[in-house]
């Protein structure tokens, strides 16, 4: 019983995943699809610690969701200032 | 029209070889040997009451200093390539109030838990990548609050080249005094689950913690640091 809720809840960060991922690649404003990559990489952290791969979540929770995004953020903002 | 034939063309490659992949597979019903070896022997054998920390640094150490070298390659060429100019001050807007605050309360216990990641790898989920990457957004932390000020870069150039010596001295120590490269067992195991045991492994976890720290610490420092383009 236990096993097919995890299933199921797999199944489910699963969509939301792919929901993130699409936004990242077509919304129009740049932010927001950075921050939807992030929570793509929250997501995966969730889902790695479902598969009972705590070691691999911290490192994705760390560096996918937080620093990847700081240095997008620190990138978008320096051509910003480049553009206008 | 030609162009997306192309691409058909490429997508049904990639499908044939994805397929005659997925033909072979065969769900394995048990571990292969050398999983099993690490399963059943890694914790009488390095000490580690994690055993994904006894893969990582012991038996396939040389992975890991590979990427660190990795990172410690990435974080040099972004130093090379963004030179930090020395321009005029960024007269940015003011950080509010409640981030200055929060970032004075949040940044030791965010360091603390940064070191306790990387301390306790050989216990518990965690190690010296997970570890350096919380103590350098801790950093970030501080960048946000207050942009005015800046980490000196000298001194995270000489934790990195100190830690990443010191890894590798200990990694040839093993072969010396132990049974090969990155062996762990210089000094004795000790007890399975002491805070001081599995050998160097903690000691590596810690250099691997600062080093990793200060290379992305740099990185997002050198982003930081950016000259100002003419457009201003």
């Amino acid at each position: 019983m236990e096993a097919n809720l995890n299933i199921i809840l797999a199944i489910i960060i699963g969509i939301i995943t792919l929901v993130f991922g699409g936004i990242a690649i077509y919304h129009k404003k740049l932010s927001v699809a950075i921050i939807s990559a992030g929570a793509v990489s929250l997501m995966a952290s969730i889902l790695f610690l479902l598969l009972a791969a705590p070691d691999v979540a911290m490192t994705e929770a760390a560096i996918g969701s937080g620093l990847s995004v700081i240095i997008f953020f620190y990138a978008l903002s320096k051509i910003r200032k480049q553009n206008d | 029209m030609i162009k997306k034939l192309f691409l058909f063309a490429i997508l049904t490659g990639f499908g044939f070889i994805l397929w005659s992949v997925l033909s072979d597979y065969k769900s394995a019903d048990g571990l292969n040997p050398i999983s099993s070896y690490y399963a059943g022997e890694g914790l009488e054998e390095i000490g580690s009451a994690n055993i994904v920390t006894a893969v990582v640094v012991t038996y396939r150490g040389l992975d890991t200093l590979g990427e660190v070298s990795i990172l410690f390659l990435t974080a040099s060429i972004l130093g090379f390539f963004l030179v930090s100019g020395k321009g005029p001050k960024i007269q940015g807007r003011d950080t509010s109030e409640i981030l200055k605050t929060a970032s004075r309360l949040l940044e030791p216990i965010i360091i603390i838990f940064g070191i306790y990641v990387f301390v306790n790898g050989h216990l518990s989920p965690g190690g010296g990548f997970q570890g350096g990457a919380i103590l350098a957004s801790a950093l970030i932390l501080s960048y946000l609050a207050n942009p005015e000020e800046g980490l000196n870069k000298s001194i995270l150039r000489i934790t990195e080249s100190i830690s990443g010596l010191a890894f590798i001295v200990i990694g040839i120590l093993g072969i010396v005094y132990a049974g090969g490269f990155l062996d762990n067992r210089i000094i004795p195991v000790g007890s399975i689950g002491d805070l001081i045991s599995a050998g160097v492994i903690p000691i590596i976890y810690i250099f691997v913690g600062m080093k990793v720290g200060a290379e992305l610490s740099s990185i997002v420092t050198n982003l930081k640091h950016l000259p100002k383009t003419d457009a201003e």
